[in-house]
């Protein structure tokens, strides 16, 4: 890591608390909470309102907090992608120290309060997330191999998981499925990002698979990841998190992401280029779309009535 | 002579100080209620002294 040339600039403009609120991703905070709530909310076992929310609020200091020491490793990237260079690091307005104290005492923070709040076990897989995050994808996957998005992927999948088991205290086959949704989501979500992102990747030097393997390796990928993701969502249905809602919801966002995935893969890069890489930029925006309304399914199903005839 | 904050600086620390002493506020807060719902709720217990102790 060559982050000490911004440990070497002067901070001209003192850190805001806004700032510091920035160096916890609250955009990935949002969806980590989202799919946190889920988990808890369609196990089957009440929590009173007050643990709940002080739970869920600890997950979500504890991914802030993977994501400050995320950006503190990553500041030296972070400073040459144009989507990042305005991070509170490489704007010089919180040094890399600060964010990694920060960070540090975040997590601890969180993580015992979590203990404290639900149960070991549940804290345990949130100190495992930071773990994962920030020493297994940023520190270790991320600049070594184009497979970064794939692993890493698993961090962002756990927080349904954490949900589930602040509510039983226990494991089940149920939150894995909504762990591998996440996780077979992640990749055709980000290289979808990669193809039309492509500058940024490449002038930071990330082993992104467009920049190692190509970009039509890139597409044919999307489409290999996108067909077991369709079997693993729509089969969900079918199992006692899922319900009709759900299964008519999966059908049509499915067959949405599976043609965006056929169509990313049977074009070049000179069709791409010709209309700016308009099919992968919606197939991006529907893959944020298919996440949220997969889990929002998953959550109207845990809220209704369990009356669902074969599902029941 | 008074001391006066003169630069744009001091309003920005203000601002900081007040959001850090208002969110150590509400984490005070949310402990109380937390313990208390341990506390009232059914998983609490207190320790039981052996007969003859």
């Amino acid at each position: 890591m060559t982050d000490i040339s911004y440990q070497s600039q002067p901070q001209e403009v003192e850190a805001s608390l806004g700032d510091y609120f920035a160096l916890l991703k609250p955009r990935v905070m949002q969806l980590v909470v989202f799919t946190a709530v889920v988990g808890l909310l369609a196990a089957p076992v009440q929590v009173h309102p007050v643990i709940a929310v002080a739970s869920i609020l600890f997950v979500a200091i504890g991914a802030g907090a993977s994501g400050a020491l995320n950006m503190w490793w990553d500041a030296d990237i972070d400073g040459v992608m144009r989507r990042t260079s305005k991070r509170p690091i490489p704007a010089g307005k919180v040094t890399p120290d600060e964010a990694k104290v920060f960070g540090f005492a975040l997590s601890g923070m969180s993580v015992m309060m979590l203990a404290l709040s639900a149960n070991l076990l549940a804290a345990a897989l949130l100190a495992f997330t930071i773990f994962f995050y920030v020493v297994i994808y940023s520190m270790w996957l991320k600049r070594l191999t184009p497979q970064n998005i794939v692993i890493g992927g698993a961090a962002g999948a756990f927080p349904p998981v954490i949900g589930w088991v602040i509510a039983t205290g226990s494991m089940s086959l149920e939150p894995w499925l909504m762990f591998a949704l996440i996780f077979m989501w992640t990749p055709p979500h980000f290289w979808a990002l990669a193809l039309f992102m492509k500058s940024d990747y490449d002038d930071a030097g990330v082993p992104m698979l467009t920049v190692t393997h190509g970009r039509k390796s890139t597409r044919k990928h999307i489409l290999a990841y996108t067909i077991p993701l369709v079997v693993l969502a729509v089969g969900t249905a079918f199992t006692s998190i899922g319900g009709p809602v759900y299964l008519v919801v999966a059908l049509v966002l499915n067959a949405l992401f599976l043609k965006g995935a056929y169509d990313i893969w049977r074009r070049d890069e000179a069709q791409a280029e010709a209309d700016d890489y308009k099919v992968e930029k919606s197939v991006f925006r529907l893959s944020l779309w298919y996440l949220f309304l997969h889990f929002g399914a998953i959550l109207v199903e845990a809220l209704l009535p369990a009356a669902w005839g074969i599902w029941a | 002579m008074s001391i006066r904050a003169e630069h744009e600086i001091h309003q920005r620390r203000k601002g900081r100080n007040i959001g850090v002493g208002l969110m150590l506020a509400a984490f005070v807060v949310l402990i109380l209620a937390l313990t208390f719902v341990k506390i009232t709720g059914g998983d609490f217990e207190m320790p039981r002294i052996e007969e003859g102790q």
